[in-house]
């Protein structure tokens, strides 16, 4: 995967995809807006699922061998994993005791995290995906670019060819007569998938929330799959990341008022299903949990990073950055785009170590557009420059890099006045030639330069940069005896 | 009451006039400022770059030059923010608590203007047509909201026109302009054309650092927009027309 | 070492040197005013989210259940449902079924939620999910506020669904379109004094 920039180079260049984000993330910002403005406590929610879940972190060890307990007391089978691989691990040895060669899936984004379905599938087992959205990608061998509409980035005419090229490999075809009516294509997925649901003996989920004292699961959803998944087959196994607690059911009242208006913008999402182990004759009569770390415990104890842990993953932050606007999803080479993605990444999977990683903090104008909207007060741009500082550290005491060397220089001329005032003569002459040189006018009269030699040229390929003033502003103090 | 300006190092180097300018505006409103000659800059390309050894120099020379002031009033929402917010960060990394206290004295200018002195009308007339950018620091790290544009509906002669997706970053950002030039040129051009959508003959925001990108769009494209800080409008009189 | 106790103590090495003392959350949420008539504010959002309401007495419950099950033929009718209309209990071939009738625990105002708790009248959560059509039966005296009123009242024990307007999906450019898996047909009876 290319570092962010090279990606996003690619991306922009897509003016189909430039088109279909802007639509959408302009149409869901809207109505997060207006949902979010008829709570008056808006404010005071968002400070208390920020505490809750920093109260929870503070003491993740507890809360996650209560929620052991409760959901063991439940019927329920409690597993952990360190990482990806002993989660896939895992989750395929339940299948192959069960001796089920496909599971239906709901939406998660720690199995897409795990790279479950890839996993499953060297084992011979078929992970069916029954999200509109995450099926459309599926289909379509694609990669999600939303966390919360994975196929953000298609508009209905591509779905369509989708589903009419690919759903006959996977089972039940399109219709013959398929338009590119989003209510068509909701109803072709329906008969696509309802002879899956049907059939299946398994289904694996994730979790939304789980609580510690009643061992409660909880997923939120729209279209129904979710339900689905959770009540029709016999075998039951949710993916868990350790930082989905919550101590108490009724922290709930909380979340469940933050996530829906602040990810499809909703007053309510449609669906939500919470279930506390095994019911007798209602749903599937055997469960399983994994708890997942894979680098959730180095996000923690990263003293500024761990408020990362708190997201609930409902990619407000994506709809509102115009980074994520203009580049989608896919320029951040993890099932976590966005802002979030740009700190999760690193957090999870530390910094210094790959390229692309150590790109995503600086995916940012730092506009704090994302702190704005996020529903538990993740600082994102507090957490970037936190996770900047640790990138360059990572890089200090190798060859340094021309930024490095430019940041180095950059800090000696401005730890002292009299050095800057000595640059800021060697710029003022050369604003001297400029302003007798440039080729450009600036509105008001200023010279301005087209064209300069790299770096300088990150600059000039698109900007005009106006010419350095003949005389810095301490000069003119000095000269005109102000002081 | 002690005053001092801090200029920050963009406006010394590139954009003098609007040092000039907050000199005048705050002499004009009864407010004798100094120019501590010791200043250079904030620290702010360093930290936000990641460099934070670099940027510990750097704000050592903010906090000696600036020590001693009740006010320091500068004309870039963004350098407040990171004086206020920022310096902390700073401080913990050299362990010298003593960097972190000049930070919370320092005051964007609109902020100074309507906080402190409590003035909306600095009796300035600019007669053009003018739309207004809140940038991103000013508005979502400072939080000074309409101050500008309190300040701004008070000249005289000021034809003001709303700025559609004001809120939205014009996509500078820093060292983001050269890191990420694609993708900072993509979010700027939205803004400029935004900009030309209202028709108005001037651009002005708080921040010459988001000027200089944007007006170097406006500027490439011909547009034959002018860029102008807050502060060169409100310094702006009769005798200048 | 197992890789539980391998996360437990990263768990604890991770805040070793954190602050562990409890951060206050406020609660003032929960004692938010409540809207000045829950009931009509509960019909209004539920009309909203594209569920079809109807109101009636409970004299008048049967003949509006029949009404808003119209030509549905295979009714499902779970067991304690407050009025006999024929029908089954369960099915195993729920997928045969062309409506299901239940009642409700709790209706929430703000949000024109209804929840199942799958108690007497519910059936077990299959049912209210298979079939097309979804009539359900909730009384004026269990609407309350907000979330955190109905939260307060629910038992976690329980499985619980809660249900606002018919199955929807937003995930073709962002549009909400009704109808993907759950019943397409929401139809909310709000049985009045």
């Amino acid at each position: 995967m290319p570092a962010f920039p090279a990606a996003a180079r690619a991306a922009l260049a897509d003016s189909q995809l430039r088109r279909n984000l802007a639509h959408a993330t302009g149409t869901i910002r809207a109505k997060r807006a207006a949902v979010v403005a008829e709570v008056d406590e808006w404010e005071e929610l968002r400070l208390a699922g920020a505490a809750i879940k920093d109260n929870t972190l503070r003491h993740l060890d507890e809360h996650l061998l209560t929620l052991e307990a409760a959901l063991q007391e439940r019927g329920a089978t409690v597993h952990w994993a360190r990482d990806a691989a002993q989660a896939c691990e895992i989750v395929a040895g339940i299948a192959k005791n069960h001796h089920v060669d496909e599971v239906v899936k709901v939406k998660s984004m720690a199995t897409q995290e795990i790279g479950l379905n890839e996993a499953l599938a060297e084992q011979g087992i078929t992970a069916w995906e029954t999200d509109l959205a995450e099926l459309i990608v599926q289909l379509g061998d694609d990669l999600p670019s939303h966390i919360l509409v994975p196929a953000i980035h298609r508009n209905r005419a591509e779905i369509r060819e989708v589903f009419r090229r690919r759903m006959a490999a996977a089972g039940r075809p399109a219709p013959d007569d398929l338009t590119d009516e989003p209510a068509e294509l909701a109803g072709a997925a329906r008969l696509h998938l309802r002879e899956k649901f049907l059939r299946a003996k398994m289904a694996v989920s994730g979790a939304n929330f789980a609580v510690a004292d009643t061992g409660t699961l909880v997923v939120v959803e729209s279209e129904g799959n979710g339900r689905m998944c959770l009540t029709l087959p016999e075998v039951l196994v949710s993916v868990v990341g350790i930082e989905k607690v919550v101590p108490t059911w009724f922290d709930l009242d909380v979340f469940l008022q933050l996530l829906p208006r602040s990810s499809t913008g909703e007053r309510m999402n449609p669906y939500t299903s919470t279930w506390s182990g095994i019911t007798p004759g209602d749903g599937p009569q055997e469960m399983h949990v994994v708890l997942l770390d894979n680098g959730r415990t180095r996000a923690l104890a990263d003293s500024v990073g761990r408020q990362a842990l708190r997201c609930i993953r409902c990619s407000a932050c994506l709809n509102v950055c115009p980074v994520y606007e203009r580049t989608g999803g896919h320029a951040y080479g993890s099932v976590y785009p966005g802002p979030i993605g740009a700190i999760l990444n690193p957090l999870l999977k530390g910094v210094g170590v790959d390229e692309q990683t150590d790109s995503l903090p600086y995916a940012s104008s730092l506009c704090g557009a994302c702190f704005e909207a996020c529903p538990v007060r993740i600082d994102i741009p507090e957490v970037l420059v936190h996770l900047r500082s640790q990138v360059v550290d990572a890089h200090r005491g190798g060859a340094p890099k021309p930024e490095a060397v430019a940041m180095k220089s950059a800090a000696w001329v401005l730890s002292d006045a009299r050095r800057l005032t000595f640059a800021e003569r060697g710029m003022g002459a050369a604003g001297k030639a400029l302003n007798r040189f440039g080729r450009a006018v600036l509105p008001g009269g200023r010279r301005a330069v087209r064209r300069l030699p790299w770096p300088a040229s990150l600059w000039t390929g698109a900007r005009d940069l106006p010419a350095p003033p003949a005389e810095s502003f301490r000069a003119w103090w000095r000269r005109t005896g102000r002081r | 009451m002690k005053v001092a300006v801090l200029v920050t190092c963009i406006n010394d180097t590139m954009f003098p006039d609007t040092g000039k300018a907050v000199f005048r505006l705050l002499r004009r409103l009864g407010v004798d400022a100094d120019f501590p000659e010791a200043q250079t800059c904030c620290g702010q390309p360093m930290v936000n770059t990641g460099y934070l050894d670099e940027a510990v120099p750097v704000v050592r020379a903010f906090t000696d030059a600036f020590a001693g002031y009740d006010y320091i009033v500068t004309p870039s929402g963004s350098c407040a923010g990171s004086a206020r917010h920022q310096h902390s960060l700073v401080a913990r990394r050299a362990g010298e608590p003593r960097l972190a206290e000049t930070g919370p004295k320092v005051y964007e200018l609109s902020e100074f203007l309507v906080d402190v002195l409590g003035v909306t009308d600095v009796d300035a007339y600019f007669p053009h047509r003018v739309t207004y950018h809140p940038t991103c620091h000013s508005l979502r790290m400072l939080g000074v909201g309409d101050k500008p544009l309190q300040l701004l509906r008070a000249v005289r002669g000021l034809d003001l026109v709303e700025l559609p997706a004001a809120e939205e970053c014009c996509g500078f950002g820093g060292t983001f302009a050269v890191k990420n030039a694609d993708t900072s040129t993509a979010m700027g051009a939205d803004k400029a054309r935004h900009v030309r959508d209202t028709g108005a003959e001037v651009l002005v925001a708080g921040d010459n650092s988001c000027l200089l990108h944007i007006g170097g769009l406006l500027s490439r494209e011909r547009s034959g927009v002018r860029v102008l800080h807050l502060a060169d409008v409100l310094a702006s009189t009769e005798e200048d027309a | 070492m197992s890789a539980r106790d391998e996360i437990l103590a990263a768990v604890r090495g991770a805040l070793r040197d954190a602050d562990r003392a409890e951060a206050p959350v406020p609660r003032g949420y929960r004692g938010a005013p409540p809207p000045a008539d829950v009931v009509s504010l509960f019909a209004e959002r539920v009309v909203d989210y594209r569920a079809t309401l109807s109101r009636c007495t409970p004299a008048d419950l049967a003949r509006t259940v029949r009404a808003a099950l119209g030509s549905a033929e295979n009714v499902l009718v779970p067991e304690s449902f407050p009025v006999d209309l024929g029908g089954v209990a369960d099915a195993d071939d729920l997928d045969s079924c062309d409506a299901v009738v239940t009642t409700a625990a709790v209706g929430i105002a703000r949000t024109g939620t209804l929840v199942l708790d799958h108690g007497p009248g519910q059936g077990r959560r299959a049912l209210s999910l298979v079939p097309d059509v979804h009539v359900c039966v909730v009384r004026e005296d269990q609407i309350v506020p907000g979330v955190p009123e109905a939260v307060a009242l629910l038992d976690p024990d329980r499985p619980q669904t809660w249900i606002s307007g018919p199955s929807a999906t937003s995930d073709i450019e962002l549009n909400r379109v009704e109808g993907v898996h759950g019943p397409r047909t929401l139809h909310v009876v709000l049985v009045g004094p």
